[in-house]
């Protein structure tokens, strides 16, 4: 199964050093789960001051600074990753570092049939 | 053959029930399947007889029917193509061949059970799973024990179904490291229904000693499957509460208290029952929450009279239960056993501090145990401003009645002193 983790927390808890070596300790574990078989993808997110939201309603599209909805923890990353159930899932939400102060959010992926298989003209590096 | 049929059927769906769910990977279609199984054994047996393993047989044809299902319907969902091609390459044997060759069938029931109290399902979601898919209690009457709409029960039951299939929540018993962790929940759950039924209010309270009677049924079968130290404890402390059953509410419904209680109507077998697991608990040397507490409610069982409990093995008790369970009300519980052992000033200086810290300000049991000592220390108007606060803070019938009563002893016997 495929599952989408995403990872809240609040943002100013964070000092420099501590946002730097949470990088680290996810790029390790990215690589643990590429040998594992269970990596697809996964990103640290801006800042929640940097999102913008968008509406289309009656044809006319809405343009607004900020998040979707405010909340005390926000949107600060995810992981997309392969496992056999939600235990494993669990077991992997454990070793993301978010965790320890924030809340990993767990959502299984509705697996659509036809859909393509890659995007043509722009490969992850 | 029919009384036989019937028998099976009665005694064995559960168990094989999980069995299929195992094989098909869903709740309804296994029990739609294993149903039809059940038809098609009413028609054949009469005139084939009895298959060697009537079990093996049910669970072969049910997996067929299963598929019948799954291809009638064209329900190709994902999953469903896995089962279609994985059971197609049996589907030309003879049904009743391949499970037959087995002499047992594995019991499933414990991963029944793990799925069902899974910690992602919320607690009234697992509660209601285990009751009718491990226990096979009909949803009327869930709803009615817990006093719910059917209609309320019946989609908490949808929403853990549709939740186990779309989150993927394993069919499996937990790997050992998370077993202590899952285990706990599954206690939880079974000791949630037992409460439920032991703590009947007025009304419904026939169908909710059921409740308690189907906890303990299930710590049972718990038991059986996995001999874990705290599910002993948890069933000891069932069977030696539920042991006071009868004891503990006079004619009208109305509570007595443990110290006040007819101790000869009280189920001696069933708390041998719970005194022997309890000893069992106890020698494996893991002293965990359930297990101390089966030893409290143990020393009151052996007491042939209130006045000869022993109340210093009690406190004794509790300081474990608090290091091992930390918690206000397991406090307050000391209290009460410190004011037994050294008098009623001894616990109201505990309770006091208990309540300085704020924690307990809402709990009615708190303002309820400072008017006793109160009372018993013959501070009648302390005791009656603590009883009208706990009044306020209960919404439970049978407490209400309780504490009202006490206001009016109060104010009948004046100011005596007695304990």
């Amino acid at each position: 199964m495929r599952y989408l983790l995403t990872i809240y927390t609040n943002e100013d808890d964070w000092t420099a050093d501590e946002r730097e070596a949470c990088m680290e300790e996810s790029r390790q574990l990215c690589h643990a789960l590429a040998e594992a078989g269970q990596f697809i993808d996964a990103a640290p997110l801006h800042p929640v001051a940097t999102a913008t939201s968008i509406r289309v309603r009656q044809g006319q599209t809405l343009v607004t600074d900020g998040p979707f909805a405010e909340t005390h923890e926000q949107l600060g990353g995810y992981y997309l990753i392969e496992a056999v159930n939600l235990d494993a899932a669990i077991g992997i939400a454990q070793r993301i570092p978010g965790v320890r102060r924030g809340t990993v959010e767990i959502r299984p992926l509705v697996l659509l049939g036809g859909m393509p298989s890659k995007n043509k003209h722009f490969a992850r590096g | 053959m029919h009384a036989d049929i019937d028998a099976l059927y009665r005694n064995e769906f559960r168990r094989l029930f999980a069995t299929v769910v195992r094989l098909v990977r869903d709740f309804d279609l296994a029990e739609d399947a294993l149903h039809d199984a059940f038809a098609v054994a009413i028609q054949q047996w009469p005139q084939t007889g009895m298959p060697q393993n009537p079990g093996a047989w049910l669970i072969s044809t049910a997996r067929f029917k299963a598929i019948d299902r799954l291809r009638r319907t064209a329900r190709l969902e994902l999953g469903a193509d896995a089962l279609l091609e994985d059971t197609a390459g049996a589907a030309s044997d003879d049904p009743a061949m391949h499970y037959e060759q087995q002499q047992e069938i594995p019991d499933d029931r414990l991963r029944l059970i793990f799925t069902c109290c899974h910690p992602a399902l919320a607690r009234e979601i697992q509660v209601a799973l285990t009751l009718r898919e491990v226990c096979g209690l009909a949803t009327e009457d869930i709803a009615s024990a817990f006093l719910l709409q059917g209609a309320t029960l019946a989609q908490r039951l949808v929403r853990g179904k549709a939740k186990i299939r779309a989150a993927g929540i394993p069919y499996e018993v937990p790997a050992a490291e998370q077993l202590p962790e899952r285990l706990d929940a599954v206690l939880a759950a079974v000791y949630l229904v037992f409460n439920e039924g032991y703590h009947a209010s007025s009304g419904a309270a026939l169908t909710r000693a059921d409740l308690a009677e189907e906890a303990i049924r299930l710590g049972h079968l718990l038991l059986e499957l996995l001999p874990d130290a705290e599910v002993m404890g948890l069933v000891a402390l069932m069977l030696l509460h539920d042991a006071r059953r009868t004891a503990r509410s006079g004619p009208n419904g109305e509570l007595i208290l443990l110290e006040e209680q007819d101790r000869a109507l009280w189920n001696r077998t069933q708390i041998d029952a719970g005194l022997a697991l309890l000893e069992r608990a106890l020698a494996t040397r893991e002293l965990g929450a359930y297990t101390l507490q089966a030893a409290i409610a143990a020393e009151h069982a052996r007491a042939p009279e209130a006045e000869r409990t022993d109340w210093g093995r009690i406190v004794a008790l509790y300081q474990l239960l608090l290091r091992a369970n930390p918690s206000p009300v397991i406090e307050l519980n000391r209290a009460i056993a410190v004011a037994m052992r050294d008098g009623p000033a001894a616990g109201l200086a505990l309770v006091d501090s208990l309540l300085e810290r704020g924690e307990l300000t809402q709990y009615h049991l708190a303002h309820a145990t400072r008017a006793d000592l109160h009372r018993r220390l013959g501070n009648v108007n302390a005791a009656r401003e603590d009883y009208l606060r706990a009044l306020k803070l209960t919404r439970q019938e049978p407490q209400q009645r309780f504490l009202m009563m006490r206001l009016q002893a109060l104010e009948a016997a004046g100011a005596t002193n007695k304990r």
